[in-house]
This record gives structure tokens, C-alpha cells and sequence, in this order.
């Protein structure tokens, strides 16, 4: 096992450094650099550069090396000193941007993915056992609209409902008056009462994936000799639907999240634009249109990563449960 | 999910292992089984896709949607971007076929009812409700605004229209600048549908010369390529995208943009394709037909391209067809969020750009709900024929 985990972290690196060159060639695409932006901003509020202090920036911040030795050096930043650059929309260094706002996105993203699980278990394994029965046509139906309705439109439509057949104040984490508040029952109530709408807007496509594919999985698991071994030798029904089936069957479930999560980070991203929360989806989207690109680098190469963890986990978990995965 | 599919009639084997019949099946009566014996790999196909009604429903709509982007500057009432500043935010008209005159008789004479303008003294808002007195007869095949049909046909024959052109008719409501919806959401349908078809041809072209590559040479090859689609679908595609559509320079022309876009968008989309492809190659690399392609000295490009890869072409449709939907929301989503197409170029994001706040939906629910419905339905559409698509792509299987 040892091996194996060593193995798989091994492999890693390479998708590791992959990305982080994706989000690298993000941040140089737009046409200038860091230094014209800044130029051009402090020229919009009257002050003046002259061309030597420009020189001296420019050797300063290294914008004349070669593309592979600035890259190296805004890696090395960030792996060495946690340094992810300079945001100059916002006057900071990234880093004291990000880290909140990724919690954020990380947190709603594991909500999402224990309510896909909460709900696509049972439901599958009812679509399974009772196959072509109306409950079953249901969720096959829920399935197919949860796949084909987009986050955002499912979002608005979500907001839309409750303004106006709950007039309740959608959008955002908390009502106004726990925004900054100290922890409390009541905040937390405020939370769920909120947080609601994204982890189902997050978790709908999802869901209805998995419950097809524990359909599938379950299917073809009943109809086993196994199980109608433990049938004939007098199990109750319960026990033979639970008891090997649905544990062998379960292995999506773990390995989901590898391509769940993945889903999920990207849902919550446009999600929270629309429902305006405080995630990174919005800062990123604003950092890319005013071409803040270090912080929206920084963001593209965290959720990436975050993503590669997810990936990592869901197949140690997997190896964890399913010992012939590690031998293969 | 193959049980989820009706069983062929076509076939002579019970496929399902339930059935514990004679070793041979009585043939069903009124086949030819020789026909189905002799028939090609296409012919199987074609009679293993007709049996699943589901997905035959779904591709006609598919076609019809296709039909509405072509035919758009006819089929829509108005042009997409007459503004009528006295009807912003107009609710959507329906259509009567039949007008009760004074003296109590119904006679014929399709029509939608005119709106009558109230403006709240405060605010100064105006609001629309239908009004019962005021027909406006409507007909089909009415003149109206001139278009040119692909810019070649000078015409102003439209399918469906108000017979005095200078009233209004807004079957599907009106956005803040008071223009009609209906025929904005044919305009898009142009747009939207357009965009998966090219992203899918220039993804398909990516997946499968990779796919190909992969599978067919293995080794170094292989491994580099199967390490650019790990990184590639790693990425959470949304971030991604977002990323790449900021770099679009604001001075392009719509046009640039919107080949950009469906560049974009298909970037991420081949990951899949090139899969599929190279797990089919490593497949058929080893059967005999390869083999004898090979011995008989053709050249490996002419082995991938002649032999093995027409060999897939059922698979690799229905492939395409899966990721056509994937592409729309794509588009849809960037250019909600402002950063894929932009006015005045009119496609489905384009036109939910409009819905972006729940003051607006509040207002004009006609804004979120035709839209995304087209959306929804488009993506339902093509996921079901995609599926029928490759339940029937490898008739031998069972």
C-alpha cells in the first residue's frame, strides 16, 4: 500500500507541473504585462514614470528574461516563499487574497459533494432493486433534466422561485445583518438557510450522474449468482441488496470523487457569480476581466491543484476498499 | 444501461442470458433472416438506431433546431434588433384563432391582442397588460421587414407576422429595448446551434489525429499524449475557460470572437474524444485486418486513416454528438457571464445576459425562461440521440 501511495504521489508531479503551466500561459496572454498595466494606471491618475525607473522595474521584476526563467521564477515564488505575485487591481499581494475565498469555494464544494452522495445513494439504489417501477422512471427523468439544465440557469431559476414564491433574499452566504458577526446558533441557521440553494444549484448534475451509474453498477451486481445464493440460502431481502452488492457497487461513490470534484469546483465558480458569493468565483472573474492576471492565475493553478488532490484521495480511498486496484 | 433500451427485434440471439430457450431461437415470423445475416455494419446500424424511439424523437429535434438557425431571418416575426422604445419589457402575447363579434358570433380571424400602457405616477415605470378590445389580426406568410436570406435573397416574406406591419406582436414578450424575443431567440438558435457544430469539427479534428497518434504508436508517444489529457481534464473546465476568454482582445471584430470562442471551447472538449479513439485503436491495432493492411505495405498513415479509423466512425458520431451539448452550455455560460459573445452578435448567452439580476426576472420571467429553455431543451435533445447513437454504433455487440 505504502508503495502504491508513493506511486500515485509520484505521478503527480507531472500533472502538477502541467497545470501550473496552463494557468502561467493564462497569465501572459493578454497582450502587454504586468508593468504596462501598472503604467497605464498610474498614468490614468497623473503621475509619471521616467524611462530609467522603468528599466529598473522592468530588470527588477525580471519581465526581459526569457518566457521558461519567468516562469521559473513565479513557481519558485510560490513553492519557496508562498509568494504568489502582486495584485495591482487590489494594491496586495495575492496570497492575502486567495486563501479565504478558496476555503470558501473548497467548503461549498464538500458540502455539494456530501449532499450528491446523501441523495444519489438511496436513489440509486431504489432505481436499481425496483427497475422500471414509476419511482424509478422519476429518477431516471430527474436524471436527465439534472444533466441537461446548466448550473447558472438552474441558479437563476432557483433565485427567481424563492423571490418570488418565498420572498426570501437570495444570493450570498449570509442576511445582512450576520454579515461580520461572530459565530452564533442564529448565524448558523442563517448559513444553512443560504447555503441551500448553491449546494443544490452544485450538486444537481452530479447527483443525477451518480445515481446512473449505481444504477448501472447495482444492476449488473443482482443479477450475480452470489446473490441469489444468499437468496435461496434464506437472507432477508434487505441483507441481499446491502450486504455485497451495494458495497461492490459502492466503489463509484469513492472514485466520484475524482471527476465530482472537479465538476463541483467549476460549478461552484460560475454559481456563486450568479448567486454572488464569496467564493473565488467572482473575484476571478473580476481579476480576468480587469486583467489582474496574477490573482487570476493564482486561482486557476489552486483549483487545479485542488483538483489533483481530490483525484489523489478518491484513488487512495479506492485502494483503501478495493485491494486489487493496487495491483494493477 | 442496456436494459434501459427495447431488445432489437432484429436479433436472433436472446441477448440478455434470462431467456433459457432452445439452443436455437425460433426465428420470428415475417423476417428474412438472411436479409440481417448479409446486411453491412451501416445497414445493422441504421436498424438498431430506428428501433430506439427515444432517440429518433430527439434527433428530429435536433434537425428541427438546425432548421431554425438556417431558416432564421424567415421564420422570425421581426428583425432580432428593432427596438421599439414604447413596448420595453412587453409580456408576451398569445395567439386567438377565433374573434367574437358584436353580435356574439365566432368567426375566423387569428389575431394576438394589443398591449394598453399604464405608467405609475412614482416611478414613472411603465407596465403592459393585455388588452382585450385591441386585435391585431395576424397571418402566415406576411410581409414585413426586409432581410436578405444568407445575404444573398432579398425578401420580406415572413412565416409569421402581423398583417399591418407597424403593429406589434410579441408572442414571446419583449427585453428592455423592446425587442421581440421570439425572433432574438431564433437568431440565437443560428448562433448557438453553429457553435457546437464547428467547436465539434475542430475538436473532433484535435481528438482524433491525437487519439489516433496514441493509440496506434503507443510507447513515448502515447504516454505524452495520455499526460496532456490528464493535465487538460484535471483542469475545472469553468476556471479555464474563463481564463481563455479573458485574453480575447476587446478590439476584435464579432466575428474573430466568435471563432475564438468555439476555438475556446472546443480546446477542452477533445480530451474525451481522443479517449475513446485511442482505446478503440489499441483494440483493432492487433486484428487481423491491420495485419494485412500492413504485410500488403501500406503506410502507417495510410493503415490509421484507410483502415482502422473508418472502422470507428460509428463511435466516434456518437462521440461528437455527446459533446455537441457540452459546447452550447459552454458558449451559453461564457457569454452570460460577459466574456464569450458579445452584443450585437445574438446567441442563447447573448440573449440570458439580459436575465442577470432577479430585479429584471422579477419584471420579465420571459427573459430566464425561453431562453434557458431552449437550452435545456437542445442539450435533453442531443444527449438522448447521442445515446441512442451509441447503443447502435456497434451492432455486433450484445
Amino acid at each position: 500500500m505504502l508503495g502504491y501511495v508513493f506511486k500515485r504521489i509520484l505521478l503527480m508531479i507531472p500533472t502538477m507541473i502541467g497545470i501550473s503551466i496552463i494557468s502561467f500561459v493564462i497569465i501572459q496572454l493578454p497582450p502587454g504585462d504586468y508593468l504596462t498595466s501598472l503604467l497605464a494606471s498610474m498614468a490614468d491618475s497623473g503621475q509619471t514614470v521616467d524611462a530609467t525607473e522603468i528599466a529598473r522595474m522592468r530588470a527588477n521584476y525580471g519581465l526581459d528574461d526569457p518566457m521558461v526563467v519567468q516562469y521559473w521564477k513565479w513557481i519558485s515564488g510560490i513553492i519557496l516563499r508562498g509568494d504568489f505575485g502582486y495584485s495591482f487591481e487590489w494594491g496586495r499581494p495575492v496570497s492575502e487574497l486567495i486563501w479565504d475565498r478558496m476555503g470558501a469555494t473548497l467548503s461549498i464544494s464538500v458540502a455539494a459533494l456530501l449532499f450528491v452522495w446523501a441523495v444519489s445513494l438511496p436513489i440509486g439504489i431504489y432505481s436499481a432493486v425496483k427497475r422500471h417501477s414509476i419511482g424509478d422512471h422519476i429518477a431516471t427523468l430527474f436524471g436527465f433534466l439534472g444533466l441537461a439544465i446548466p448550473n447558472f440557469i438552474l441558479a437563476l431559476t432557483l433565485m427567481y422561485v424563492s423571490y418570488k414564491y418565498f420572498d426570501q433574499s437570495v444570493g450570498g452566504l449570509y442576511s445582512p445583518e450576520y454579515v461580520g458577526a461572530d459565530w452564533s446558533w442564529g448565524r448558523v441557521w442563517d448559513l444553512l438557510k443560504h447555503l441551500w440553494i448553491p449546494v443544490i444549484v452544485i450538486g444537481t448534475s452530479g447527483t443525477a450522474a451518480l445515481i446512473r451509474i449505481l444504477r448501472a453498477n447495482l444492476t449488473d451486481e443482482l443479477s450475480k449468482p452470489y446473490v441469489v445464493t444468499a437468496r435461496a440460502k434464506g437472507l432477508s431481502e434487505y441483507e441481499v441488496i446491502m450486504r455485497y452488492p451495494v458495497r461492490i457497487a459502492l466503489n463509484p461513490f469513492v472514485s466520484a470523487i475524482g471527476w465530482v470534484l472537479p465538476q463541483l469546483i467549476s460549478g461552484v465558480t460560475i454559481t456563486a457569480i450568479v448567486l454572488n458569493l464569496p467564493t473565488a468565483g467572482p473575484l476571478l472573474l473580476r481579476a480576468l476581466i480587469s486583467q489582474d492576471m496574477y490573482l487570476a492565475g493564482s486561482f486557476i493553478l489552486l483549483m487545479g491543484v485542488l483538483t489533483l488532490i481530490g483525484m489523489l484521495v478518491s484513488d487512495l480511498l479506492l485502494a483503501l476498499l478495493d485491494p486489487r486496484i493496487r495491483f494493477t | 444501461m442496456s436494459d434501459t433500451h427495447p431488445t432489437p427485434t432484429f436479433m436472433i440471439l436472446p441477448s440478455d442470458g434470462e431467456e433459457t430457450g432452445p439452443a436455437v431461437s425460433p426465428l420470428r415470423p415475417g423476417q428474412n433472416p438472411d436479409a440481417i445475416a448479409i446486411s453491412g455494419q451501416w445497414t445493422l446500424i441504421r436498424r438498431r438506431f430506428f428501433s430506439n424511439k427515444v432517440a429518433v424523437f430527439a434527433g428530429i429535434v435536433v434537425l428541427l433546431f438546425y432548421a431554425i438557425g438556417l431558416f432564421a431571418e424567415f421564420l422570425a416575426p421581426t428583425s432580432p434588433t428593432l427596438a421599439q422604445p414604447t413596448f420595453t419589457y412587453a409580456p408576451p402575447q398569445d395567439i386567438s384563432l377565433f374573434v367574437t363579434g358584436e353580435d356574439g358570433t365566432r368567426h375566423w380571424e387569428p389575431h394576438v391582442k394589443g398591449y394598453a400602457m399604464t405608467v405609475d405616477p412614482a416611478s414613472l415605470r411603465r407596465s403592459f397588460a393585455i388588452d382585450d378590445a385591441n386585435v391585431i389580426p395576424i397571418g402566415l406568410f406576411v410581409e414585413g421587414v426586409p432581410y436578405k436570406l444568407w445575404g444573398l435573397f432579398e425578401m420580406n416574406t415572413h412565416l409569421l407576422g402581423p398583417l399591418d406591419p407597424t403593429q406589434p406582436m410579441n408572442l414571446l414578450g419583449t427585453d428592455s429595448l423592446g425587442r421581440d424575443l421570439l425572433s432574438r431567440l431564433i437568431f440565437g438558435t443560428r448562433i448557438s446551434m453553429s457553435i457546437g457544430l464547428i467547436g465539434v469539427i475542430s475538436s473532433l479534428i484535435i481528438g482524433v489525429t491525437l487519439g489516433a497518434l496514441s493509440g496506434y504508436f503507443g510507447g513515448w508517444t502515447d504516454i505524452a499524449i495520455q499526460r496532456l489529457i490528464e493535465v487538460i481534464s484535471a483542469m475545472p473546465t469553468i476556471p479555464l475557460w474563463l481564463g481563455l476568454a479573458a485574453a480575447v482582445p476587446i478590439a476584435w471584430s464579432p466575428l474573430q470572437v466568435y471563432f475564438m470562442v468555439t476555438l475556446i471551447v472546443s480546446l477542452l472538449a477533445w480530451t474525451g474524444l481522443a479517449r475513446e479513439v485511442r482505446g478503440r485503436f489499441l483494440a483493432l491495432r492487433s486484428e487481423d485486418f491491420v495485419t494485412a493492411a500492413i504485410l500488403d505495405g501500406s503506410g502507417q498513415m495510410r493503415v490509421i486513416f484507410r483502415h482502422i479509423l473508418p472502422s470507428l466512425t460509428s463511435h466516434i458520431l456518437a462521440v461528437v454528438t455527446l459533446a455537441i451539448p457540452t459546447m452550447i452550455v459552454a458558449e451559453t455560460a461564457l457569454s452570460f457571464l460577459g466574456i464569450g459573445l458579445k452584443s450585437p452578435v445574438i446567441s442563447w448567452g447573448v440573449l440570458l445576459q439580459d436575465a442577470q439580476n432577479i430585479r429584471t426576472i422579477a419584471t420579465a420571467p420571459w427573459l430566464l425562461i425561453w431562453p434557458s429553455g431552449a437550452v435545456v431543451l437542445t442539450v435533453l435533445a442531443f444527449n438522448f440521440l447521442g445515446d441512442g447513437m451509441r447503443d447502435a454504433a456497434d451492432p455486433y455487440a450484445t
